[in-house]
Formats: C-alpha cells, structure tokens, sequence
C-alpha cells in the first residue's frame, strides 16, 4: 500500500480570523500623545503674607481679553511678536540682581527702564472668563519658548566649556532624563541647575 | 503530444494568497503593540490645542486626568458650555476636589503621593472660566503640579 500523506490543514480562513482581530485593535488604538506644558500652581496663599513691592519696570504684563487679543504693556501685540518682547524684556539686564551683581551674561539693551535682571524679571499673565483655551495654552506656549530661547542660548555658551558642546537646553534636559545617555550625569546637572538659577522661570498667573 | 491536456489550462492561474495570512499579522502585531486602550469614554468634544514647547508626560509618576469641553453628540440636551468630566461621568467644579483625593488613595506607593500630576485635557474651543475654576479647586485640594495636555503644532496656528 502506498504510504499517504498526512492532510494538511486548510489555512484559507486564518486570515480571515487575523483580518477581524486587525479589525478590532484598528479601531480600539488610539494613538497616545500625553505631552504638554507642565506648569506649578501656587499655593494657596497664607492669610498674613507681607506685600512685595515690586517695581514697575521689572514686570511684564500680559493681558488676553474676552475676544483672544493681547495687550502687552498696555499696547496692543500680535501673537508672532510676543515671543521676541518676552526674550528683550528678560535679557534686559539695565541693573543689577539683589545682590547688587550685574548681569554679565545678558545680551539685551541693558535699558534703564526694562527689566534690571532676568532675576528679577517677572511676567505676568492674566485672562478673561471668555478668553479661548487655545489663545491662552498660545500665549504660555510663546512665554515658555522665551525662556527656552534663552536658556538654549546660555547652554551653547557655556555647555562647550563644560565639555557638552553642541547641546542646547532642551536636549540638555532630556538627555538628562534619558536613561540611556552616556555622559557624565552629575556635571550635566550642574549646568542645568546653573542655567535654571540665571534664567529663572518667574511666571506669575492673575488669578 | 498533449493528448491528455484539458481545455482549462488556458485560463488564468489563481494568485497565490498563501502569504497573506502573514502580512495581515504583521500589521495586526504592529497595531496590537502600540495600542493602548482608551481610559476614559469622553462624553465631550476633545480637540486639544497646538503648541510646540512641550514637554513629554512622564509616565513613571501618577497621572490624572480632567477633561473639559462642550458636550459630545448625544448629549445635547446637556447644552453647549463647556462641562467638566472626572473618571467616565460629567461632573461639577465642587467634585475635584473629592477626585483628587481619591485618586491619591488610589495610588498603590505612598512615595509617589506628593508626585500626582494633573493632566488637563480640555477642548480648544472651551474658555478660560472653566480652566480657572479647575486650577483654583486644584490649588484647594493641594495638587499643584499640572501639565496642560496639547497636541503638537505651530501655536501660531491655533
């Protein structure tokens, strides 16, 4: 007797079977993007806090109103614009931080009546009930890139001494948080820690 | 000398589908790897506004979310002002605050507690009153690390 093949299995309908599990995750993916701004809120405000003067000269002032426009100190501005004011008004450096040091870094117009310091430069941002989220998340989108500017700038300079050439702030940052960067950790840290403290973040909301 | 030829052979020959199988779960393996599965059913419409100085939400910290924006397709009768959804239920300004604190019970390391970020998720088209009613019940309930939630674009273009 002739020896007989085994049957083979009829495979017609495995895709079938694949194409309605295809099916199934195409629909059900969505396609995750959880990035954003991050922001700090302040805390809730203790009952006796002393007043800080602040002067007038070193605080920026930003307002969106009800119908998404942007007056910033006091004239009106265009989105596009406001991210070059931001960049003058900080890296201003007319006079000196509190410790009487002047600003040797700043690369601004050093004008008697802009900001003295980028550490003492305060924006403030303030909205309307009807302002659109778009126009607001716009604007702290343009303020955060001004400070990024900078702090990318200052990395540049000072990363090529330090032996991270080529590295602006941001990537400075994620290589920080980047598990699997090969460089030195902790003087990476320093150089972010320096530039924190020369451009301070002082963003401050109306609320 | 095809004595034995049959009348068919001249038709076309049927294409090979043996491989399709194959590719079909190739791409259902890609699709089944990147999927993550939605957390939430939105109730409301979602489109999140452009910006491009973001920041990647880190993955490794506890993470809630609060979304807002006017009511999605079917729930009209809801009106068209922005509202507020905590977990899979419309839900009012005076309930964050109780969400919160649930949420922070919900996290399994006591570590991780003070290191909660808030991820908003709200609508473009929503007004700041809402936002600013969020953030302050946030500043109540002592959650103050927040990442507002947007897509990647020009902020130009909003």
């Amino acid at each position: 007797m002739a020896k007989r093949a085994a049957p083979e299995v009829n495979a017609g309908s495995m895709a079938d079977i694949a194409f309605l599990l295809l099916i199934f995750f195409l629909v059900t993916t969505t396609i995750p993007k959880d990035s954003g701004i991050n922001r700090k809120l302040p805390p809730m405000e203790p009952p006796n806090d002393d007043e800080v003067v602040i002067k007038q000269k070193n605080i920026f002032t930003v307002l969106i109103n009800g119908k998404d426009q942007l007056l910033v100190e006091d004239e009106l501005m265009e989105l596009k614009d406001l991210r070059k004011a931001a960049i003058e008004f900080l890296d201003n450096g007319g006079g000196t931080d509190a410790q009487g040091n002047r600003c040797d870094y700043c690369k601004g117009k050093r004008d008697a009546s802009s900001s003295d310091h980028p550490d003492k430069a305060i924006i403030s941002l303030k909205n309307e009930r009807e302002t659109s989220y778009a126009a607001y998340i716009s604007v702290q989108n343009e303020l955060v890139a001004a400070y990024n500017d900078l702090r990318n700038i200052r990395a540049l300079e000072i990363g090529a001494r330090k032996g991270f050439s080529d590295m602006d702030f941001v990537l400075m940052e994620k290589n920080y948080k980047d598990a699997k960067f090969n460089g030195n950790k902790e003087k990476l840290k320093a150089v972010i820690d320096q530039i924190r403290a020369e451009y301070p973040e002082k963003l401050s909301e109306v609320q | 000398m095809s004595k034995f030829k049959s009348k068919k052979d001249n038709a076309l020959p049927a294409v090979n589908t043996a491989s399709l199988p194959d590719i079909v779960f190739m791409l259902l393996f890609f699709f089944m790897v990147v999927t993550v599965m939605r957390e939430d059913t939105l109730l409301i419409e979602n489109r999140l506004p452009l910006a491009d100085q973001v920041e990647k939400l880190e993955k490794k910290y506890p993470i809630s979310y609060i979304y807002a924006g006017k009511p999605a397709k079917g729930y009209e009768n809801l009106g068209t002002e922005a509202r507020l959804q905590l977990n899979d239920k419309f839900a009012d300004i005076e309930d964050i605050q109780a969400f919160i604190n649930s949420e922070r019970a919900a996290i399994a390391r006591e570590e991780l507690v003070d290191f909660l970020t808030v991820s908003l998720k709200v609508d473009k088209e929503a007004n700041m009153g809402i936002v600013g009613d969020i953030k302050k019940e946030l500043r109540k309930a002592n959650a103050l690390k927040i990442n507002y939630s947007v897509g990647t674009g020009s902020a130009l273009d909003n």
